[in-house]
């Protein structure tokens, strides 16, 4: 029977990790990922879970603790913000390319300074390329969705790489949001049992981790991780489907809407999506082709399925809720834009970078973007392809 | 290079999937001087077995049989170290 309980995102994450009931968390508290772990140390304290919690002093500790977990044979969570995920810098290449399974979840906060505790995504995006699968969770419901399935992706034997899952600080993660909660023995069955692979536990069959790797032999190492991260995209969409079959929410790396017949689209992740299907779904109703593509996997990036439905749009804004300072173009512009390269039909891009340190987005905000884009179609032109929306002049 | 195996043919993430295997690995071919000995002069103080980091002195019997040269790597502690200058470093080249 599946429960519908009024839940935030912080909340409904730590009820997955406390359904999943992993062998080992560590963790640090960092706002606004603190109720999630505060929940999870809950269920704890209640005996809800067999886990082995461990309060470390500080980030670096938090994921270095989670590398050994992970490396010794258990299933290992844990979860972190900004200056967190900063703070673990180092020992997240460390865990992917040890290919250990570790599941987080990352609740979006900017990166100080100036000090901000809110949302964007300057956090995560910097950890772009630190060979962690990545997903970014729109509503309390995805936190928890994403935070069963994370488990699964990880340890997948094609993949054995660490996956990091994301919703946006304080606009998820303290929103109080219809969640609907799978039984416990579902997603036990669902996550299985964790096997595995040279455990340092396994006495029988001694194993060394980590040892020095030159010239010789790391481009090799690093060729197999870059394998694996090639192989990720077809996981993460059949997890996606594996989940919807027992949820009967499936998910895959891309969420189009309206863009069967869309002359100008937006593509965005988390939380805004949300904002923006409801401003397309609006904006559709008065007549305008318009559409949306949110961007739940963002690592590996899905360029082929990306192109496959852009081919009958005319001009994309993609809105990016971080900045590439000194970069043309903030993250997702230049991955949306760089995939089109190579396509005959190229549909005119530009980029906004919306939402710093929080600013709130709103669906009229929204609305303008459309109707720049509208004005670049009757126009011919692009006068500024880097826009920031929302800022004081 | 060429000859070592493939991304496709190693374990994966530089793990070490084999226990003591250190002895494989001949770190012999970093040295650009090798100890030479004078038995003469050596009186089987072991002092060289004492203080080698590598165990590259091999003893048999109580008494200096030979260097091992496929792990020694020329550091030269051993010449330091004898208390009867028994032992010299020559250029290999």
């Amino acid at each position: 029977m599946t429960m519908v309980k009024p839940l935030n995102g912080d909340d409904s994450a730590a009820y997955g990790m406390m359904q999943i009931d992993p062998d080992v968390v560590a963790a640090y508290p960092i706002t606004p990922q603190t109720e999630l772990m505060q929940n999870f140390a809950q269920f704890h304290a209640d005996g809800r879970v067999q886990t082995e919690l461990i309060t470390v002093e500080s980030e670096h500790s938090a994921m270095s603790a989670c590398v050994g977990a992970s490396a010794a044979g258990g299933r290992v969570m844990t979860a972190t913000s900004s200056q967190g995920l900063a703070l673990m810098w180092e020992i997240l290449y460390i865990a992917s390319s040890y290919r250990l399974p570790i599941a987080m979840n990352v609740i979006n906060r900017t990166l100080s300074g100036p000090i901000n505790i809110h949302c964007d995504h300057s956090d995560t995006m910097g950890a772009r390329d630190s060979g962690w699968i990545q997903i970014y969770g729109e509503n309390p419901q995805e936190a928890y969705d994403n935070t069963i399935q994370a488990v699964r992706i990880a340890e997948h034997m094609d993949l054995r790489l660490p996956v990091m899952c994301m919703q946006d600080g304080f606009i998820t993660s303290h929103a109080v949001e219809r969640v609907e909660l799978l039984d416990d023995d579902v997603v036990k069955d669902f996550v299985g049992g964790f096997t595995p692979t040279y455990p340092l536990l396994d006495l029988d069959n001694p194993v060394t981790y980590g040892p020095l790797d030159l010239y010789d032999y790391f481009f090799e190492h690093k060729m197999q991780q870059i394998d694996a991260m090639s192989r990720a995209e077809k996981v993460v969409r059949e997890i996606g489907k594996e989940f919807g079959e027992i949820s009967g929410r499936s998910y895959a790396m891309l969420e189009p809407f309206g863009m069967e017949d869309a002359e100008t689209a937006i593509i965005v992740l988390s939380s805004t999506a949300g904002t923006t299907r409801s401003t397309v779904s609006d904006l559709r109703s008065k007549g305008r082709k318009v559409g949306m593509i949110k961007v739940r996997g963002f690592r590996p990036f899905p360029q082929e399925e990306l192109i496959s439905l852009l081919d009958d749009v005319k001009v994309i804004a993609v809105l990016d809720r971080s900045d590439g300072l000194g970069a043309y173009g903030a993250p997702v512009f230049t991955e949306v834009r760089n995939a089109l390269y190579d396509e005959g039909h190229k549909p005119e891009i530009v980029n906004y970078v919306f939402g710093l340190g929080g600013r709130d987005i709103g669906k009229k905000d929204i609305v303008t973007v459309f109707d720049d884009l509208d004005k670049i179609i009757s126009s011919g032109e692009v006068k500024r392809r880097m826009r920031y929306l929302g800022v004081r002049e | 290079m060429s000859e070592k195996p493939g991304w496709k043919k190693i374990p994966v993430a530089g793990l070490i999937v084999d226990a003591g295997n250190a002895r494989e690995y001949k770190t012999g071919d970093w040295r650009t001087q090798k100890p030479v000995i004078d038995r003469d002069l050596c009186t089987n103080c072991l002092t060289c077995w004492v203080n080698c980091p590598d165990s590259s002195i091999i003893v048999e019997e109580g008494k200096f049989k030979e260097f091992d040269y496929d792990h020694c790597k020329g550091c030269g502690i051993c010449a330091g170290v004898c208390p009867k200058k028994a032992i010299s470093m020559v250029s290999e080249r």
